[in-house]
């Protein structure tokens, strides 16, 4: 009886470094920007919608590219 | 039995050969021709070319597209970014440009006209759409019937989309006149109201409408073209496969149907999507933003800010947030595509 090699247990990634949720939240960041720019409610929403597209803009780009 | 196996064995012999020289045939010819070409290029060109690897002789074919690119959309994309950082006004080209820093994206954030300017584009983006996919599709659905004389039909139905904006606006105006347009008539007939108690053009309440109504009368066919490549895409034996379940119709349209086709029909709202976020001609043809302000959409804001107040750089600031609005909803949009194409 030959001995088994010890499995390697695999290395969860931190949950800000996969690319499932992260680019849930991405996405979430760019609906609501494009919600607060054509907004008819508050001027408000609309001043801060070009910050949230872009962040979530940039971000999806990023965590676009990292691993599943 | 052992004859039947013989004379198969063969076949298949036969048939092997007569492939390995028709493939031998096809070889020589490609050769011969390829000879032919290389001795018909001009020895200088010739000489300079063989020495090249297969990799740079692919980046020598795509240099060109890649320049052309490059200069028609990367650089002024890039300059419209820098202009939106400085005091830049086109009617004083020479003047010294000076750095505004964010002010120019602070004060189209912040301006109630620019504001409502975008609400204005959001509606006609949201009716035009849900209108031309609704039609788009229901017209789709009916041609792909195949019942006598669709060929016909569909080339009708393409009409309004080879037509120039500047034709159908024009010609718009002209049926949408309260005293003789045809438009105005209609509606009378239809609902007994006076032709000439509503002007389409000219009422707050309407305008925008026309300008809703006219385009989903132009770009209906384009989306009814893009569902009905769809639609025929579904291989028959699906349905078929339906029929022997006993699937009703209503079944099959909301089981087969409407799920393979609808990439198609998500790729026509993101290509019409883009299209209606930049709508100027129809709206310059028809209203020109007005009346008052009532169908001024982002893009005649646009030009307005950039050519008739000529603040330039406080234009590119505004043409800079409308295109990371589209870009950064073309990305979800995109993302979302993939997933159901995945399904």
């Amino acid at each position: 009886m030959t001995a088994q090699p010890p499995v390697p247990s695999k290395q969860k990634r931190p949950f800000f470094l996969t690319r499932g949720p992260m680019e849930n939240i991405a996405t979430g960041l760019i609906g609501l920007g494009f919600l607060m720019l054509f907004q008819p409610f508050l001027l408000i929403f609309y001043t801060w919608s070009l910050v949230t597209l872009l962040a979530g803009t940039f971000m999806f780009i990023i965590v676009s590219k990292f691993p599943e | 039995m052992t004859a039947r196996i013989r004379k198969r064995t063969g076949q298949f012999f036969r048939m092997r050969r007569f492939k390995t020289q028709v493939k031998s045939v096809t070889d020589t010819s490609s050769t011969i021709l390829g000879e032919a070409v290389a001795r018909a290029t001009p020895a200088p060109i010739a000489s300079r070319i063989r020495g090249l690897s297969d990799r740079s002789m692919a980046w020598l074919f795509i240099t060109p597209a890649i320049a052309l690119l490059l200069a028609v959309n990367i650089f002024p994309l890039i300059w419209a970014i820098y202009l939106s950082f400085t005091n830049f006004r086109a009617n004083r080209p020479n003047a010294a440009l000076e750095s505004v820093g964010f002010s120019n994206y602070s004060r189209v954030l912040n301006d109630p006209n620019i504001w409502q300017a975008m609400q204005t584009t959001a509606h006609f983006v949201f009716w035009t759409i849900l209108l031309q996919t609704l039609i788009g599709f229901s017209l789709a659905y009916l041609i792909d019937r195949k019942f006598r004389g669709h060929a016909f039909w569909t080339t009708i139905i393409l009409v309004p989309m080879m037509l120039s904006p500047a034709v159908v606006g024009n010609f718009w105006r002209f049926l949408y006149q309260p005293q003789i347009g045809l438009f105005n008539h209609i509606v009378s007939f239809l609902t007994g109201i006076p032709p000439s108690s509503f002007e389409m053009l000219g009422s707050v309440r309407l305008s925008p409408w026309a300008i809703i109504i006219v385009d989903t009368w132009m770009w209906t066919p384009y989306v009814m073209l893009i569902c009905l490549a769809g639609l025929r895409s579904i291989p028959d034996y699906i349905y078929e496969a339906a029929e022997v379940d006993r699937a009703s119709l209503w079944r099959q349209f909301w089981s087969i149907t409407l799920p393979m086709a609808l990439p198609f029909i998500m790729l026509a709202v993101l290509f019409r999507g883009i299209e209606n976020f930049k709508m100027f001609d129809m709206v310059t043809l028809l209203t020109g933003g007005g009346p008052g302000s009532t169908t001024e959409v982002a893009s005649i804001t646009l030009k307005r800010e950039a050519f008739e107040s000529w603040r330039t750089g406080r234009a590119s600031a505004f043409a800079i947030i409308l295109f990371v609005a589209v870009f950064g909803l073309a990305n979800i949009y995109v993302k979302a595509l993939n997933k159901v194409k995945q399904r």
